[in-house]
C-alpha cells in the first residue's frame, strides 16, 4: 500500500514523500490499510449475515408486526414460543431424526469407503491404476443428475424406492470421486518410510492405515466429513425423487412440504415468522459443526493441495 | 514382476474395489442404460419402445420449452459463474489478510453456503417479498420502488442469481482459493518487493498467475454446478412467472417424473451431458493460455 505512493511524476513523488513521512507515514498508511481491511470484511460478513438476521427477527415477531408498512425492522418483544409452534405444526421431530440417519450412515460409509479406496490409489502399485483413477476423475465432472433416470429405475427394480437406501449405499461404493481425491493427494503428502518401516516389523496393510496413517489424516478427514455432512444434510434432489412418503422425508424435504401446508390449526399456509423460524433450526447444526470443525478443515484443504 | 509386488497389486484392486464396483453400478451402467433409453419411448408402466433418433429431434426441433429452458440456464450462467467467482476472490483474499478474529469472519463468510439451500431459498423468498420484504423496505427508505423480485419475468432470473451467488461465494471455492493464496512462497513476493514491485504489480504478476490453477478448478466446478440449477425454481418459481426460470434440469425432472416420458428425459440427460463435457473441455483448452502451472502441467 506504502508503494502506491510512489506515483509516476517525480515531482508529486517528492510532496508526497515528505507529507507522508512528517505524518511518520509508514505507520500511519499502514493503520488506513488495516482498517479498510476490516471495514471491508465486516461488510461483506454483513451482506452475508444480513439474510439471517432479516429472517431471526422476522421468526421472533408476532404476526401483526410482519406485514406492516413502513417495516418495523426489530420484534417489540422476543416471541421464543413462535419456535416451538412452529416445530409442532409439521412433523418436524421425524423429519430431524430422518435427517440424522441417512446423513450419519451416508458420511460414515463415504469416510470408510473413501479412505479405503484413497489408500488403494496412493500407496499400492498395479496395472492400469493411473488410468482408472483419471476415470474417477472423469466422474466428478459427471452430475449425478444426469444418472438419474435407470438411477432411479434400477432403484425402483430393486424396491428401494421410499427407503433410504438410494440416498446411503452408494456411499459405501466410493460415493462421490471428490472425497477419494481429497484424501489420495492427502496421503500422497505423507512420507512412506513410516509405512515401509511398520511393513518391514510385519504389519499388514490394513492395520498400517488404521494405526498409522489414520491418525495423521485427520484434517483430509475433517473436511470431507464437514463436506459430506453439509451435502447429505442439505441434500433436495434425490430425497426428491426418491421419497414421497412423508414419514421418511429429511428436513429439506420437511420445509418443502411445510411451506405448502395448508393447516387447519393455523387457518391457511404457515406465516412468516413460522418459515423463519424452522429455516434458522435446520441451518444450526451446520454452523455447530462448522464452527467447531473450521480449524481443521481449512488445513485440510491447504496441506492436500487441491489446485487443478 | 516378483511375488511380493503380484501380493501388493492385488492388495491394491482390494482396496480399490469397493470404488470399482460402485463406478460400475451407479455410473457405468446408468449411463449405457439412459443411452439405450434415450432411443425408446418409456413411460415405465409399459415396455420401452425403439424410436431411434426421434426424442433428439423433438428436443431439438419441436419441444419450445427445450430452448426456453437453454436460454435461460445459459443466461443464469453467464451472470452466476463471473459473480460468484469473484465473490469467492474478494472473500479469499480478504480472509488472507493478517486480521484478527478469523475464525468468526471465517464462519461468517462460511454460514450462507452450508445453509440448507431450501431454508436458503425460504428466506430470501421473504427478504425478495414485493410488498413487506426487507429488500424492498429498505430500497424504499432511499426512495426507490423495489420491483415485484420473483414474480416478475424481468426480474426473476437475476433474483434466483442473487440467491445462487449469496450461497456460493463462501462456500468450497472460496476456500480452495483461500487455500491456493495461502500455498504461494513468501519468496515470490520477497523477490517483488526487492524489485520494487507495488502492490497491483505484486497481485498481478505473483498472485494471479500462482493463484490460476486455484481460479480454474473453481471455474470449472461453478460451471458444473451452474447448468445443473434446479433447486430455487423448483421452490420459489415453479418455473415461472411465464417459464423465465423453467431452467434445464427443471424441465428434465418434469419430464422424468411428472410426464413419465422416462425416454425423453434420457435424451435431455445425455444432452446435458453432451455440452457439459464440452464446455469442460472447452475451458482445459482455453486453460493453456492463461493457467500457470508450477512445474508444468503434469500435476
Amino acid at each position: 500500500m506504502r508503494d502506491q505512493v510512489a506515483l509516476r511524476l517525480p515531482r508529486i513523488r517528492s510532496v508526497y514523500r515528505s507529507v507522508y513521512r512528517s505524518l511518520s507515514g509508514r505507520r500511519l498508511h499502514s493503520a488506513i490499510g488495516k482498517a479498510i481491511v476490516y471495514l471491508l470484511a465486516l461488510a461483506f460478513g454483513l451482506l452475508f449475515l444480513a439474510p439471517f438476521l432479516f429472517a431471526l427477527s422476522t421468526s421472533l415477531k408476532d404476526p401483526s408486526e410482519i406485514y406492516l408498512f413502513p417495516p418495523k425492522w426489530l420484534p417489540s418483544q422476543l416471541l421464543w414460543q413462535n419456535y416451538v409452534e412452529a416445530w409442532s405444526l409439521a412433523p418436524f421431530t421425524r423429519f430431524l431424526t430422518n435427517t440424522i440417519v441417512v446423513t450419519g450412515f451416508a458420511m460414515f460409509g463415504q469416510l470408510v469407503s473413501g479412505c479405503l479406496v484413497a489408500y488403494g490409489f496412493a500407496r499400492f502399485r498395479f496395472p492400469g491404476r493411473d488410468q482408472l483413477f483419471i476415470v474417477l476423475l472423469a466422474t466428478m465432472i459427471i452430475p449425478v443428475e444426469v444418472t438419474i433416470i435407470p438411477s432411479f429405475l434400477l432403484f425402483k427394480y430393486l424396491n428401494w424406492l421410499d427407503t433410504w437406501l438410494p440416498l446411503i449405499v452408494p456411499a459405501y461404493f466410493g460415493g462421490s470421486a471428490f472425497y477419494i481425491f481429497l484424501m489420495r493427494q492427502f496421503l500422497l503428502t505423507l512420507p512412506r518410510e513410516m509405512d515401509e518401516a511398520a511393513e518391514i516389523d510385519g504389519a499388514g496393510s490394513l492395520r498400517i492405515l488404521w494405526q498409522i496413517l489414520l491418525p495423521l489424516m485427520r484434517p483430509a478427514i475433517a473436511t470431507a466429513a464437514i463436506f459430506s455432512f453439509v451435502r447429505h444434510w442439505n441434500a433436495f434432489f434425490l430425497p426428491l425423487v426418491y421419497l414421497s412418503k412423508q414419514r421418511l422425508f429429511t428436513l429439506s424435504l420437511g420445509l418443502r412440504y411445510f411451506q405448502n401446508l395448508e393447516s387447519q390449526a393455523i387457518g391457511g399456509p404457515p406465516a412468516e415468522h413460522y418459515l423463519m423460524a424452522v429455516a434458522i433450526v435446520t441451518t444450526i447444526p451446520m454452523v455447530i459443526l462448522f464452527f467447531s470443525l473450521q480449524q481443521y478443515f481449512i488445513r485440510g484443504i491447504v496441506m492436500s493441495g487441491i489446485k487443478g | 514382476m516378483t511375488a511380493r509386488q503380484r501380493r501388493k497389486a492385488l492388495k491394491g484392486y482390494l482396496y480399490i474395489s469397493p470404488w470399482i464396483a460402485g463406478f460400475a453400478i451407479f455410473v457405468f451402467f446408468p449411463m449405457l442404460a439412459s443411452a439405450f433409453l434415450s432411443l425408446t419411448q418409456y413411460d415405465i408402466l409399459a415396455a420401452p419402445r425403439f424410436i431411434g433418433l426421434a426424442n433428439y429431434g423433438y428436443a431439438l426441433g419441436v419441444d419450445d420449452y427445450f430452448w426456453k429452458s437453454v436460454y435461460n440456464t445459459a443466461h443464469y450462467a453467464v451472470l452466476f459463474i463471473p459473480l460468484s467467482l469473484l465473490g469467492s476472490l474478494g472473500a479469499a483474499l480478504l480472509l488472507n489478510q493478517r486480521i484478527r478474529g478469523q475464525a468468526v469472519f471465517r464462519t461468517m463468510f462460511f454460514i450462507p453456503s452450508i445453509t440448507p439451500v431450501v431454508a436458503s431459498i425460504l428466506i430470501w423468498m421473504w427478504i425478495l417479498n414485493y410488498e413487506f420484504g426487507p429488500l424492498n423496505s429498505a430500497l424504499a427508505i432511499i426512495g426507490i420502488q423495489g420491483p415485484p423480485w420473483l414474480s416478475s419475468t424481468r426480474w426473476a432470473k437475476p433474483s434466483v442469481v442473487m440467491m445462487s451467488v449469496w450461497g456460493a461465494v463462501g462456500g468450497g471455492n472460496m476456500i480452495i482459493l483461500l487455500a491456493g493464496l495461502q500455498g504461494i512462497p513468501q519468496e515470490l513476493y520477497d523477490a517483488a518487493n526487492i524489485d520494487g514491485a507495488n502492490r497491483w504489480q505484486k497481485f498481478q504478476d505473483v498472485t494471479l498467475p500462482m493463484l490460476s490453477p486455484s481460479v480454474f478448478f473453481t471455474l470449472v466446478v461453478g460451471l458444473i454446478g451452474a447448468l445443473k440449477i434446479f433447486t430455487p425454481a423448483y421452490i420459489a418459481t415453479d418455473g415461472g412467472p411465464g417459464y423465465a426460470t423453467l431452467f434445464y434440469m427443471l424441465h428434465l425432472f418434469r419430464s422424468a417424473f411428472q410426464s413419465l416420458s422416462m425416454g425423453y428425459a434420457s435424451a435431455l440427460a445425455w444432452l446435458l451431458l453432451v455440452v457439459t463435457l464440452a464446455l469442460v473441455w472447452l475451458q482445459f483448452y482455453l486453460a493453456s493460455r492463461w493457467v500457470y502451472y508450477e512445474g508444468g502441467m503434469g500435476r
